[in-house]
């Protein structure tokens, strides 16, 4: 595999081809903020937390870092006004949902966003897709997914599937920021009567 | 049918087709698209059989049901071959007296078009205003041919530019004259198509793909219908032409499921094409192979978008992917595929049998070519119009479209869909072209046209947009899913007079944030309807939010109906039709509506005989009380009580 | 639905996972709904996971997990129909058959869903029920259209 040198924040990084900025940041000690990222699974792309400026052949562009390959002369910045705008703002609508999740919590503060600008709303599912991405890709037990889409989407778990497998496992409830993805088990486990065991767990 | 073996081949069957042909012959052709089928097409057509099955003249004269020629407003729509006599809004009563006149070689004159304005009357096809002043390159063969009938296609010279590339070019030749010509993307990107084409051809991967994007999301455009019901062919050989340049061998035509009759025709084409032998193995003799699948749509405006349509040829929920590796190199399943929409596919022809030099002499220095819009809303001719890049807006909304219909005033043109935006009177001589409606900060979009008058509020065009956008989100990011329902909500409050201090500039940092962080382009462009309709149409915005007024007096909240006792004359036509009886009044007594009842339906301000005009719209100012009672006698001049 | 139907649906589209949808489209076609035996159905011989399934029966609008109403009411909410008052024609039919769009009236009478956009721009607003199209709609017109509705 092909080296690869880059830009991140005026230090120069050495990449392997097919990484992404991420990766490459990640392994020269830059952070980047991630929410919905996780080294077991595909980058996913949608929280949008880790966009930054791309420059490359004198074009700049605002990329997410997860999905964004590196490439040779690549200059990177991490921090901007834009970038901290974006950022800000996507804490902000994202705490409407969960004002009080930990993972937002100190990221809130660096980037100086108001928990109160929008109102809040009804379900505090952030989607960062971590549950069902880990269910589906490492676990394979495709045990909760998503439903319908846009504001309406949702997780939601298969019924006959989570009763099998989920009480034994539970090794998405660690990931979820939010402990949305907690509350949607709950409310399927006291769903499910036709599922449950007749036994105790 | 015989397989075609070979383009000499080709030939010979086209020449037998048309050597079966007399061309002196009477051919009664009927529109059969969607839009005049539900005019009623389908009642004339058969009553058009019948009569001519009783006049018994089924040697004489022919009918044949064709594709949408664009003139929607005045459908159903009957041409007649060969003098290309052109009758408008014909109904089933019609009929008898057309054949007749087609057997006595007369015209029907109270049938053919007459313009509103001078009253001057257009008996053929090609002198009607409406289709004169377009250059209708792809659209114009429409009403000559029987979308469900490939000979139809070949008489009319289909498949000789495949049969000339398959054999007298090599795909990099096909590749060189496609580039040449600039042509650039008709679904809204405008991205060089050879450039496309060419990026997945220097793909290393042996397996690629094409794909007609037939989705056309746009609500108001429906250019692509037309295309694909009525002349399904020429897709399918600028599909063909483009899978041999860029080295695929299947290809997907992905049809939205609202188009029954796009689907069916196409589906219909494609086995036509296959018995010929000009689709499916060994095409035309060639060796060279090509098969394709008809995809339906399954009720999302978010698979128009190119990787999310590709995800959706997966068998998966079309959520768009990241681009940064462009789909011509990395698609479907991971394999080079290259999406066009249907209208460029359908240029492809043209360009190789008549050369990109002929291509290019339409259009503007980056514009080339022809496009078909769909010039809708508040316009007097509603349809499809194709014409050269360049052509001023002006033009096309009143020389071609005749204006705005009921004496009102021209407000603005939404281009682009829901990622556009709003081009305001002042700026109506801009040329339509990629980068001028881009320029003004709108786009070319797929050619949706919507006219707005002086009756249509812009803040709720962009409350509108939003919402559309909001339902079809896929709601993978967060600017898009969390940052336009933000939006919506805003413009929500404002419409309903609760906006106040402060929106304008948190709905403008909203869309900053979805226009540089969303996954993709519906998201990126989500936010242009609002902010062009802000940049040209501010102080509608500023009146909704300071002094909770619709100066359209549109918005249902911001609007109260009253009606003037001085013009009032008692005559209950309004008290009658009111669905909520909220109008108080008698014979001789002056009405006055309920504002408590009122649920501004309008009626009666649209039932108001013309000559009284008492009913009117207020907003932003207290609505007059109600006149005494006993002050309600009506006064009638001349008749002292 | 019988499982019979179902695999012969399957079958015609040549049983890959990527002709998920379109098999979908056709038992919705056939049954006006899906049920969850044809989505268990589907998914085993497709094989493909259940959540797949599910996120692809609710996120498109084709696709009713519920059983729909005898008249199926579309109301075209398309720019051009916007501008032209469709929102209107909305409000009455809303009012008239006492369901929003999305839903099925308790007596399986009428369902009603919003569209964006039949490409039947001319003739705005546009309302299709059962399959036909009625244009130039108003509420008035609208109105004398679903009194005729057995």
């Amino acid at each position: 595999m092909s080296e690869i040198l880059l830009q991140i924040d005026g230090r120069e990084v050495r990449a392997k081809a097919g990484m992404t900025v991420l990766e490459a940041a990640q392994r020269a000690g830059i952070a980047i903020p991630t929410l919905c990222h996780h080294e077991k699974l595909e980058p996913y792309g949608g929280c949008r937390l880790c966009t930054v400026e791309a420059e490359v052949r004198g074009w700049t562009k605002l990329v997410a870092a997860c999905c964004y390959p590196v490439e040779s002369d690549l200059v990177v910045r991490t921090r901007s006004e834009k970038v901290d705008r974006i950022r800000r703002m996507i804490l902000e609508l994202l705490m409407a949902h969960a004002p009080d999740a930990f993972a937002l919590q100190d990221l809130a503060k660096e980037y100086g966003a108001d928990r109160d600008r929008f109102e809040k709303e009804a379900s505090f599912c952030i989607h960062c897709g971590l549950c069902v991405r880990y269910c589906a890709e490492v676990k394979k037990a495709n045990a909760v997914g998503f439903i319908d889409r846009g504001t309406r989407r949702e997780i939601c778990f298969v019924p006959e599937i989570a009763a099998k497998e989920c009480w034994q496992c539970k090794e998405c409830f660690p990931l979820c920021p939010t402990e949305a993805l907690q509350a949607a088990y709950v409310l399927t486990e006291a769903l499910n009567l036709k599922n449950r065991p007749l036994s105790s767990k | 049918m015989p397989r075609i073996n070979s383009p000499e081949d080709l030939e010979k069957v086209r020449q037998e087709i048309l050597a079966a042909r007399d061309p002196g012959r009477p051919c009664i052709s009927i529109c059969a698209g969607t839009g005049c089928l539900a005019s009623g097409a389908g009642e004339v057509i058969a009553a058009f059989k019948a009569e001519i099955e009783k006049q018994d003249l089924q040697a004489e004269v022919n009918t044949r049901e064709t594709g949408c020629p664009g003139f929607c407003e005045r459908g159903p729509v009957v041409v007649i071959y060969p003098e290309e006599i052109c009758y408008l809004q014909v109904r089933p009563e019609d009929v008898p007296e057309i054949v007749s006149a087609v057997k006595e070689k007369k015209v029907v004159e109270r049938l053919v078009y007459v313009d509103p304005a001078t009253g001057e009357k257009a008996i053929l096809e090609a002198d009607i205003p409406f289709y004169k002043h377009q250059v209708r390159n792809l659209i114009g063969s429409n009403i000559r041919i029987d979308p469900k009938r490939i000979e139809d296609y070949l008489a009319i010279g289909g498949y000789s530019a495949l049969a000339r590339v398959l054999f007298r070019m090599s795909a990099g030749e096909v590749l060189s004259e496609v580039k040449k010509s600039n042509l650039r993307g008709r679904g809204g990107g405008g991205f060089p198509t050879g450039r496309k084409w060419e990026e997945s051809r220097n793909a290393p991967d042996p397996i690629k793909y094409v794909i007609v994007n037939a989705d056309e999301g746009d609500p108001g455009a429906f250019m692509d219908r037309a295309l694909l019901e009525g002349n399904p062919h020429s897709t399918l050989e600028g599909l063909t032409i483009g899978a041999y340049a860029v080295g695929a061998r299947e290809g997907y035509i992905y049809v939205r499921q609202e188009y029954p009759l796009a689907v069916e025709n196409v589906i219909i084409a494609i086995k036509q094409a296959e018995e010929r032998g000009l689709l499916g193995k060994d095409i035309l003799g060639s060796g060279f192979d090509f098969t394709v699948k008809v995809h339906k749509g399954a009720g999302a405006f978010v698979c128009g978008e190119s990787s999310a349509l590709m995800t959706a040829l997966e068998g998966r929920a079309g959520e768009p992917r990241p681009k940064y590796i462009h789909t011509a190199v990395k698609g479907v399943w991971d394999h080079p595929s290259v999406l066009n929409n249907v209208e460029t596919w359908a240029n492809v022809p043209l360009i190789i049998n008549k050369g990109a030099g002929w291509f290019m002499q339409f259009g503007t220095e980056r514009s080339k070519g022809t496009k078909i819009f769909s010039l809708v809303g508040k316009i007097t001719n509603t349809g499809l119009v194709e014409v050269p890049m360049g052509i001023a807006l002006r033009d096309v909304i009143y020389k071609i479209g005749g204006g705005i219909p009921g004496g009102k005033r021209f407000k603005a043109v939404q281009t682009g869909g829901p990622s556009g935006g709003c081009i305001p009177e002042s700026l109506l001589d801009l040329e339509v072209g990629f980068d001028e409606l881009s320029r003004a900060g709108s786009m070319m979009g797929s050619g949706g046209m919507i006219v707005m008058d002086e009756d249509t509020c812009m803040v709720d065009v962009a409350r509108y947009f939003l919402n559309f956008l909001t339902d079809e989100s896929c709601g993978k990011c967060v600017p898009c899913r969390e940052g336009i329902r933000q939006m919506l909500k805003l413009l929500d409050n404002i419409v309903k007079g609760k906006g106040k201090e402060g929106d304008i500039e948190l709905l403008e940092a909203l869309s900053e944030t979805a226009i540089d962080a969303s996954l993709c382009a519906l998201g990126k462009t989500a936010p242009n309807p609002f902010l062009s309709t802000l940049k040209y149409f501010r102080e509608e915005y500023e009146a909704h939010i300071r002094q909770k007024r619709c100066p359209a007096l549109s918005c249902k909240e911001l609007i109260a109906y009253h009606i003037e006792p001085e013009k009032c004359r008692a005559c209950m036509i309004c008290a009658k039709q009111c669905p909520v009886n909220a109008i108080a009044g008698g014979k001789n007594l002056i009405h006055v509506i309920d504002q408590e009842k009122c649920t501004k339906c309008g009626t009666c301000f649209e039932v108001c005989p013309a000559r009284f005009g008492a009913v009117r719209k207020l907003s932003g100012e207290p609505v007059p009380a109600p006149i005494p009672e006993d002050a309600r006698a009506v006064s009638r001049k001349g008749k002292e009580t | 639905m019988d499982i019979g139907k179902i695999d012969k649906i399957i079958d015609r589209h040549g049983g890959g996972s990527d002709s998920l949808i379109q098999v979908l489209l056709e038992i919705q076609s056939e049954n006006h709904w899906l049920p969850g035996e044809a989505l268990g159905r589907v998914g085993e011989r497709l094989r493909v996971p259940l959540t797949r399934i599910r996120h692809i029966a609710t996120f498109y609008k084709a696709f009713s997990l519920v059983p729909k109403g005898r008249h199926e009411i579309h109301v075209c909410m398309g720019t051009a129909c916007h501008v032209r008052g469709a929102q209107r024609v909305l409000d009455t039919v809303q009012d008239l058959t006492g369901i929003r769009p999305g839903e099925t009236g308790l007596d399986l009478k009428y369902s009603l869903e919003t569209v964006n956009c039949v490409g039947c721009c001319a003739l705005g607003p546009v309302l299709e029920i059962d399959g036909k199209t009625h244009g130039k709609m108003g509420p008035a017109k609208a109105a004398a259209v679903l009194k005729n509705m057995e």
